[in-house]
């Protein structure tokens, strides 16, 4: 149910931006309009997300670490697992934003039937590769196809869209030539989300709210193949608006065909509906606070920021206050 | 501790990187450029519509490649009936020969590459 929901938002979307400019004719809405909302909500939303964690108070080092903290010279020490310094730190966090190294590490539980097991079945860890190698390629092709849209939003066109258009299309299959991640970013997000589906314990905790952004994604790469390969768009036209968008002189130019409006409408929905879900992990993954800290609480002192100045009455004080007191009782004195 | 110093200082880098083609081409200065594709020739129709030309003339180029070079057929009937030799060189450079005037203005706005000339020779332009 969850699914079909996230699956009708999409569809609805998908025919808002459909009838809103076939027949009712509001290019400018959803030409102009829309993506300036859009992208204003995400820049405001993001920075207003980050600068509410910017915050929060950072008390101690809080690091989860897999491997030997740093400590006697003799003993061998594992700085990537367990980061004693801002560099490694930030090692580590590279690692983890460019190679997802834990969930690379994310492991499946099932059982598996053992006779010498109580009730015939013992648990079992097994790797997760396959969701690591989706999610992989999904990001990656994810970031060469908003480059390649470089070519849409820079005039002259900036030197690296050219690169990525050439390595991308590498196999020149057809004309316009094939594109690698177009095919892979289809397939590795339809196995994301058919990985929802097929597996019982994912499909019991996978709410609307994360299907929706799966049917999106599906949404925008098929109307972007659909464009690209089939049901042709005039491109020039298309980066005469981007590029009003972009010099802040928007243009809407006639005749883009409805299909690039729905294309454009998805992106912007995607790109407003950031801060508000689960996608603001993009932000979120640079302050994961067991991850982006040195373990370095044994080597360095790390004050409170919300102690507060304690009034204390040291023995000093005290001694000083009982003086007669204490030397008519005959006691000893700390300072004779 | 607060750390709000390096969130703000990311914040900054991702805000700059995000609108980052808004910068490039303020410097570049060319955001209201527009590619004009000049026509030369005099006459007054191509093998196909303008309008079906400008979106599928790719495709209608990689099939007269695939019907010369690999069926021997080099007679394209267009949709009115009349018929022409299918040849890039011979056909369409007769009344297109201004490659840096015609074909690029658009192929390098839209940044688009195509490899006609990776084997077919480049018309030499007068300057």
């Amino acid at each position: 149910m969850n699914a079909l929901y996230a699956l009708f938002a999409v569809v609805a979307l998908m025919l808002l931006a459909f009838l809103g400019v076939s027949t009712a004719d509001l290019n400018v809405l959803f030409g102009a309009i829309v993506p300036y909302a859009a992208v204003s909500v995400f820049l405001i939303g993001v920075s207003y997300r980050v600068l509410k964690w910017a915050t929060v108070p950072v008390p101690f080092r809080i690091t989860t670490v897999c491997g030997q903290e740093k400590s006697l010279p003799w003993i061998k020490s594992s700085p990537l697992e367990s980061p004693h310094n801002g560099v490694y730190a930030a090692l580590r966090m590279a690692l983890e934003v460019l190679a997802f190294r834990s969930l690379f590490r994310n492991t499946r539980i099932s059982l598996a039937p053992d006779e010498k097991s109580i009730g015939g079945k013992r648990i079992v860890y097994s790797s997760n590769f396959f969701l690591w190698l989706g999610a992989l390629a999904f990001h990656y092709c994810f970031l060469i196809i908003l480059l390649r849209h470089f070519r849409f939003f820079t005039e002259p066109v900036v030197f690296f869209v050219p690169l990525l258009q050439d390595l991308d299309g590498f196999f020149q299959v057809g004309v316009p030539g094939v594109y690698m991640t177009g095919l892979i970013f289809v397939a590795a997000v339809g196995y994301l989300l058919l990985r929802r589906f097929s597996n019982p314990q994912v499909r019991y905790i996978s709410l609307a709210a994360d299907y929706f952004p799966l049917f999106l994604l599906l949404g925008i790469a098929g109307s972007g193949i659909l464009m690209r390969y089939f049901f042709k768009v005039d491109v020039v036209k298309v980066k005469e608006l981007m590029m009003g968008l972009i010099g802040f002189h928007p243009v809407v130019p006639d005749g883009i065909g409805s299909l690039f409006y729905i294309h454009l409408f998805l992106v912007c929905v995607l790109v407003a509906y950031f801060p508000f879900s689960k996608l603001v992990h993009m932000a979120g993954i640079f302050l994961s606070p067991t991850r982006n800290m040195a373990n370095d609480n044994r080597a360095h002192r790390h004050i409170n920021p919300w102690n507060y100045p304690v009034d204390v009455h040291t023995y000093e004080d005290w001694e000083e206050e009982f003086k007669d007191k204490l030397i008519a009782a005959g006691l000893p004195l700390d300072k004779g | 501790m607060y750390d709000g110093g390096k969130i703000v200082a990311g914040l900054v880098v991702f805000l700059a990187v995000v609108t980052s083609p808004i910068w490039y081409n303020v410097v570049a200065g060319k955001a209201e450029y527009r590619p004009d594709p000049k026509i030369v020739s005099q006459e007054k129709q191509c093998v196909a519509p303008k309008a079906w030309m400008t979106a599928m003339h790719m495709t209608l180029l990689n099939s007269w490649r695939d019907s010369v070079v690999r069926e021997d057929n080099r007679v394209y009937v267009a949709a009115n009936g009349k018929t022409y030799n299918m040849s890039l060189s011979k056909t369409c450079m007769q009344c297109h020969p201004n490659k840096s005037e015609f074909c690029d203005r658009c192929h390098n706005y839209a940044s688009v590459n195509p490899y006609c000339w990776d084997c077919h020779v480049e018309p030499k332009e007068k300057k």
